[in-house]
């Protein structure tokens, strides 16, 4: 279906990450929201707190990331399109309800403008280092969807991007920015409703006699219904049946939770989206996402004014990871230069999947600020010898 | 709009609201919890409310579980944090009657905020929590709610922290609706969940019951039925009384009754009043469904 005009702010404008965050979530039908502020990322809930109300829909500002985190649960089981926005300490207090949401096959978004940590850490400055948590910050085996914005349009076009994942696979989708995506200014193009394609709630079109609330269509997801509708259904965090209920054994355990990981890997394909640069006769591919990516295609082409063939890949879904791309990229190129600001994180992925076929170099820090090109450029001179 | 079904006179008259296959439940016998919800029960019948429209939501714990017993839209969340998930709910569809269902631990200690902040914003939601003055699932450890002096697996020489007035707390934090009564009191607990039904705003009931397994027995307090004999020697009912007094000590006096009965605008009539105020016709509205 196509995007509600009522959300849709048509137009060009010059937006921050964060506000064209919140109008990439009010085109994709945003119509709750719940959040607790904190820098840097509460730019988004101001935003959608002064645009709701003359929209059509709430936001409500909680008592704490927890109430915030599952508030949008219960709004989500009440019918409506949710998120919640959130950084660094906040995003901790966030993963027990990842987990529910996981668990619970709730949609929902969460966006996490990263800063640099532990701890309090940098408020108000960048960081990457909440990649590992997104995937594995909630305790027991699950899968998510991430993506990661360079810029504030792809803050709009992959918020869009996000609800429809969380929709279509039932699933809560994290929002990967960083402190300068959230807080950079540029040009937004919000193109109208009838050009934004939003996939619609899985609603069952069973009776109430014949619905199973965890009974997996074919793709492995579940319909959904919602409350108020007289299906009288039961949702639980417990490991439960497909009727909903708990099951205290190992044989429910393998069956619901094999399934919630399945859902998402066997469909890895068709969710990855990347975005690659003069990869074509790359010797040396850069792997960089987010606002790294950007300083990363600047070290690309001082390699390439330098004449080696250098490349970029940049994963835009970083969760589920693109292993497949990754893999291929690995056997025919020298080296792959992954840069991310942290001492360490999708690094381990790209390894992983290069599985010594080529040579893997790493080119991290901390957070609070940007690489600078020169920094790649220098690991890239190393690696081309 | 459903109903519940008429039944044979042969059939306990509560049974079509509950998940018969879900049975048998997970309680102690002697646990006071399934009185209450059979008075839940009792109370969703008298009040003739449209079970399509009401909603169960349960932190974690042995009340905890009554979401998973009963036939209605129900909702088992994480521990602590029913309370946000229903104000999300009742926001998102504000025709819904949600009711929170939990216990002591939950809803108090590790939901203390929620609790607090829920009722200063007057979200319309039924609050019942079953106070057993112990975390029950877990094996008896010290509550917020545990009595001086009593012991619990991680008291084991008693408590020696104040507990929690629940009453006082409610209203101090802004309930428009206030009672407290034990489990022997159940005609009492119907209509005080019938009232609490038809009151809009944050209603809040306490309901004192006996957990026979881990805190009678490790406090020396007898069995179940002994607890039915001190909740009627030993329960008063003050309705109106000041909040401030009603605390309970170990083996004391239960002032029960209806303490609070207030009107205040609940946060959807604050939300729409103050949006409604600024922005005029504008104003689009909650939406949300």
């Amino acid at each position: 279906m196509k995007a509600n005009p009522a959300g849709v702010l048509a137009g060009v404008h010059f937006l921050d990450g964060d506000q064209a965050c919140c109008e990439g979530a009010l085109a994709a039908g945003a119509n709750f929201a719940a959040g607790y502020p904190i820098t840097p990322s509460t730019e988004v809930v101001e935003r959608f707190a002064a645009r709701i109300p003359t929209v059509g829909g709430i936001f409500i500002q909680l008592e704490d990331e927890l109430a915030s985190s599952i508030a949008i649960l219960g709004a989500a089981w009440a019918g409506a399109k949710t998120f919640t926005v959130t950084s660094g300490p906040g995003f901790s207090l966030m993963m027990e309800h990842i987990g529910l949401a996981a668990m619970t096959e709730t949609p929902c978004v969460i966006v996490n403008v990263q800063r640099g940590g532990p701890s309090t850490g940098l408020p108000t400055l960048p960081g990457q280092a909440d990649m590992m948590q997104a995937r594995w910050g909630s305790h027991g085996d699950y899968e998510i969807i991430a993506l990661c914005p360079n810029s504030p349009q792809e803050c709009f076009d992959l918020m869009i991007h996000a609800f429809n994942f969380s929709e279509q696979y039932r699933v809560p989708v994290l929002f990967l920015m960083d402190e300068c995506v959230g807080h950079m200014t540029e040009k937004v193009i919000i193109p109208p409703a009838d050009h934004l394609d939003i996939f619609p709630r899985r609603y069952t079109s069973r009776p109430p006699s014949e619905y199973k609330p965890y009974k997996p269509a074919a793709d492995g997801i579940p319909e959904m219904v919602k409350a108020g509708d007289g299906y009288h259904f039961h949702i639980t965090g417990l490991t439960h049946d497909e009727q909903g209920y708990p099951a205290m054994n190992w044989r429910a355990q393998e069956k619901l939770v094999r399934r919630l990981v399945d859902k998402i890997r066997r469909h890895a394909q068709e969710i990855a989206i990347y975005d690659e640069r003069e990869i074509e006769d790359a010797e040396i591919v850069i792997v960089a996402y987010g606002i790294t990516s950007r300083v990363a295609q600047r070290a690309m082409q001082m390699a390439r004014d330098e004449g080696i063939k250098a490349g970029l890949h940049r994963p835009i879904v970083v969760w589920p990871f693109p292993e497949k791309r990754i893999r291929e990229l690995a056997d025919k190129v020298k080296a792959l230069v992954v840069v991310e600001m942290n001492y360490g994180q999708m690094v381990y992925e790209v390894e992983r999947c290069a599985a010594g076929k080529t040579r893997t170099e790493f080119v991290g820090h901390g957070g609070g600020t940007v690489h600078e090109p020169e920094e790649i450029l220098k690991v890239i001179r190393e690696v081309a010898r | 709009m459903s109903t519940l079904p008429a039944v044979e006179p042969a059939v306990n008259p509560v049974e079509p609201f509950l998940r018969t296959d879900r049975m048998p439940h997970i309680w102690c016998p002697g646990c006071g919890i399934g009185t209450t919800v059979n008075c839940f029960a009792r109370a969703l019948v008298e009040a003739k409310l449209n079970l399509d429209r009401v909603a169960i939501v349960s932190g974690i714990g042995c009340t905890g579980r009554v979401a998973g017993y009963v036939k209605l839209d129900s909702f088992h969340t994480t521990h602590g944090r029913a309370i946000p998930f229903a104000t999300g709910l009742k926001l998102a569809n504000p025709d819904l009657t949600v009711v929170v269902y939990s216990g002591d631990g939950d809803l108090i200690a590790i939901g203390g905020n929620h609790f607090i902040h829920a009722a200063r914003r007057n979200v319309d939601l039924k609050v019942i929590c079953v106070n057993n003055f112990i975390y029950g699932m877990t094996g008896g450890q010290v509550a917020p709610t545990t009595p001086l002096s009593a012991t619990a697996t991680t008291a084991p020489y008693g408590c020696f922290e104040r507990p929690f007035n629940l009453p006082y707390l409610a209203e101090s934090s802004g309930a428009v609706y206030v009672a407290r009564w034990t489990s022997f009191h159940v005609r009492h607990i119907t209509r005080a969940m019938i009232e609490a039904f038809n009151k809009k705003g944050f209603s809040f009931i306490e309901i004192i019951t006996p957990c026979p397994t881990l805190y009678l027995r490790r406090n020396k307090l007898g069995d179940s039925l002994d607890t039915m004999r001190y909740y009627k020697q030993k329960s008063v009912i003050k309705n109106g009384a000041n909040t401030k007094d009603v605390e309970i000590g170990l083996g004391g006096e239960i002032v029960c009754g209806k303490f609070v009965d207030i009107e205040r605008p609940t946060l959807h009539d604050a939300m729409r009043a103050q949006l409604s105020q600024s922005l005029g016709g504008r104003y689009a509205g909650p939406g949300g469904r």
